[in-house]
């Protein structure tokens, strides 16, 4: 039986190497995975700006089209979680596809560490990395514990991550706070939204980090677009790729102009 | 009363742009919350008094009318007077009345929330009575006839030198003195004068404990204390939902508040007040429902009746860190104002719940697990269910809505887009129109979709 791949709207429209990445990690794994092409997004566009009804048909038609795999597994925490707990109201309770749907998406990092329980990866990355924690993740899905709890938890991303041989890790001042994306709230928002993200990049620069890594693309996405425009020393990596051995690459903008065609954020191969 | 609609992006703008003063104002609460994190941390059973603290307050506004009967009785049995007011124009009034029959024209107040939340300095001041607010940040605000911007912390947006220029105009302190000794040792003998002169005290209610019929004040400068020693009369005004049912409550919401609040693991002075301090002295308690009886009947929002105003949530956010209180217009600013001005005046109040980037620290963070962010969601489908939304907005969450229920639509869009991203030369793409460029760099578009790359690569068909 051959697991989904679920993959968030923004990652297939413009960083289609972190699915791919994905993909190619879960076949090393040694998994059968499809890429039901009917899917589109999550829906949480839509249910975070309150559009119950707007939500209501794009949560459906999700749920029907992963309904037949055992596990769906998603390059994002905040998409994972807007299945695993947001999802409730557009469906009746005894609904089994949305159980069977809800319970069995996992987030790639999570799916890694709980349901394959990896031990070992054949990679090397050396650099230094700081992992930006996303929000979805923590205080959704709990992939880790965030700072404010005082419940242990284990960081599933960063254990998976330290498979990986070589990395140099930097830890930044505030190990959690938020990037200011937030979906709709980065243009709802967008001076609030944007001095979060130069604080956190201000942070993760001062670890002398050259790579900050982050489960959620969508964090990364608002980050590297500050990161480009005022032309900071460091780029993003979603951790798919760092898992799967892509080449660092600086951002296009930046002093050191990248090799054609080697951004890990364009190339496909 | 109709309030101004608060649009919070506009009011947080002078704030947040003036990166100065917004970096400093959230390095100075983060620098609380980490006090915070360490004070919890050197509670192993801190989940565990969260949950029960939750449960407590939970129960008590579950069962509110039969302990406000029972505070009642109990309180009335100490020798207290106990008053019922409906809304804040009944609140002042009974204040006002008590005053009047004392001939009254001086109070001294301690920090109170409740009477923030009633305008109760404006009301007085118009009545010919002179209010002084005895805590040193309240004091501070009132003096540059500003209002708190945090609920704990209600002077946090003024710098050192501001002060120093307040005090000097109003105080006749040294010219740019900003010693934070001095200024609050000259605070501290304008005060001790006003102390003096008080007719009444009137403070707020951290905690009324139905059981004891006794109250309990919680401050760090001990102002409350002196504020109602020397009177004979002491007003505490207290919303209804300020009730435990037990004193052995107490001891939960006592190690979480302090440390929640301040990072520290117990307010300097924790006054317990019961019944009036001798025969010739009155204490007067009044119970204030101002909307909360309605938002009890809200079972989505119920649980913000569980708040015991520790202002933890204000620490945590990364929002109100950046664009401070002042942008909320709103007596209780933050996370847990957001959820609830809307229940006052959803209208007003709509860009509040909006204001958040669900990142979910206020819920975690909250001492009676209130799930704030959680709340602030349920407040947009609230706002959108009630056509508040704009149509703009709302029309592109159509639009949207429609794409992603057609995935060849979907990737025909993206397609264009890309491809548009790609052609058009930066400024077109870059500019003032699409906001999310004002700051930022849209990505790089790459010429294949991760489902073209797919269909090339994988799919035989």
């Amino acid at each position: 039986m051959p697991v989904a791949l679920f993959v968030p709207c923004y990652i297939d429209q413009f960083y289609p190497d972190v699915a791919v990445a994905t993909l190619e990690l879960l076949e090393r794994l040694g998994l059968d995975v499809v890429f039901p092409e009917a899917q589109t997004c999550c829906g949480q566009p839509m249910a975070n700006t309150g559009c119950v009804s707007e939500t209501a048909p794009v949560a459906r038609r999700m749920v029907e089209i992963f309904a037949d795999y055992d596990a769906v597994i998603c390059p994002s925490g905040s998409c994972t979680a807007m299945i695993r707990h947001h999802y409730a109201e557009y469906f009746t309770e005894d609904s089994a596809q949305y159980q069977k749907v809800a319970s069995r998406t996992f987030e790639l990092c999570e799916y890694l560490h709980d349901v394959l329980q990896l031990t070992r990866l054949n990679v090397t990355f050396p650099h230094r990395v700081s992992l930006h924690q996303s929000c979805h993740g923590l205080r959704e899905l709990r992939l880790g514990g965030s700072s404010e709890s005082m419940t242990p938890r284990v960081d599933k991303v960063r254990e998976i991550l330290k498979l990986v041989e070589g990395i140099e890790w930097c830890i930044p001042q505030r190990s959690d706070e938020c990037c200011g994306f937030g979906g709709t709230f980065a243009v709802n928002e967008p001076d609030v939204s944007a001095a979060m993200g130069r604080d956190r990049i201000t942070d993760h620069l001062a670890t002398g980090s050259h790579v900050m890594a982050s489960a959620d693309m969508s964090c990364l996405m608002h980050l590297q677009g500050l990161i480009r425009r005022e032309d900071h020393p460091i780029t993003v990596m979603h951790v798919a790729q760092i898992l799967v051995g892509r080449p660092v690459v600086r951002p296009a903008s930046h002093a050191n102009p990248p090799a054609p065609h080697s951004n890990p954020s364009e190339t496909i191969r | 009363m109709k309030l101004p609609i608060v649009d919070h992006p506009t009011a947080a703008r002078p704030f947040v742009t003036n990166p100065k003063r917004s970096q400093w104002h959230d390095k100075a609460l983060w620098f609380v919350r980490s006090k915070r994190d360490k004070q919890a941390g050197g509670v192993s059973e801190w989940e565990h008094l969260r949950e029960l603290a939750s449960k407590i307050k939970t129960h008590t506004v579950a069962n509110l009318a039969d302990y406000l009967v029972q505070f009642e009785q109990a309180a009335t049995r100490l020798g207290a007077t106990v008053h019922w007011a409906a809304d804040a124009a009944e609140h002042n009034e009974i204040v006002l009345k008590i005053l009047k029959r004392h001939e009254t024209l001086r109070i001294v107040k301690s920090k109170s929330m409740l009477t923030e939340e009633c305008h109760l300095n404006h009301f007085l001041e118009n009545n010919g009575i002179e209010v002084v607010d005895t805590d040193l940040g309240e004091r501070i605000v009132q003096l540059r006839d500003e209002t708190p911007s945090h609920i704990v912390l209600p002077a946090i947006h003024i710098k050192k030198e501001e002060v120093g220029e307040t005090f000097h105009q109003h105080l006749g302190t040294d010219e740019g003195a900003s010693d934070p000794k001095y200024l609050t040792e000259a605070a501290r003998q304008h005060l001790r004068n006003k102390f003096l002169m008080g007719e009444v005290g009137i403070t707020g209610v951290n905690f009324g404990i139905a059981e004891t019929g006794g109250l309990v004040v919680c401050t760090n400068e001990g102002n409350a204390d002196l504020g109602v020693s020397l009177p004979k009369v002491h007003i505490a005004c207290m919303g209804i939902e300020k009730l435990i049912p037990r004193f052995q409550d107490l001891s939960v919401f006592t190690r979480l508040l302090a440390r929640s609040a301040t990072g520290q693991p117990i307010t300097t002075y924790t006054s317990h007040f019961h019944g009036p301090r001798d025969p010739d002295s009155e204490l007067h308690i009044i119970l204030v429902d101002n909307g909360r009886t309605r938002l009890r009947g809200n079972a989505e929002f119920r649980d913000s009746l569980n708040c015991i105003r520790c202002g933890a949530c204000m620490n945590t956010c990364p929002v109100y860190r950046r664009s401070g209180g002042h942008s909320y217009h709103a007596t209780v600013p933050g996370p847990i104002g957001s959820v609830l001005s809307p229940t006052r005046d959803a209208k007003s109040y709509k860009s509040l719940p909006y204001a958040c980037s669900l990142c979910g620290s206020c819920t975690d963070v909250c001492p009676v697990k209130i799930p704030l962010h959680h709340q602030l969601l349920a407040w947009r489908k609230e706002l959108v269910g009630r056509g508040l939304l704009p149509v703009s907005k709302r029309v592109s969450m159509r639009l949207a809505s429609m794409l992603f229920q057609r995935p060849r639509l979907f990737a025909i869009a993206g397609k264009c887009g890309r491809t548009a991203l790609r052609v058009l030369p930066h400024w077109m793409t870059h500019n003032r129109l699409n906001t999310w460029t004002i700051a930022r760099e849209l990505p790089n578009p790459p010429r294949e979709s991760f489902r073209e790359w797919y269909g090339r690569n994988r799919n035989e068909d």
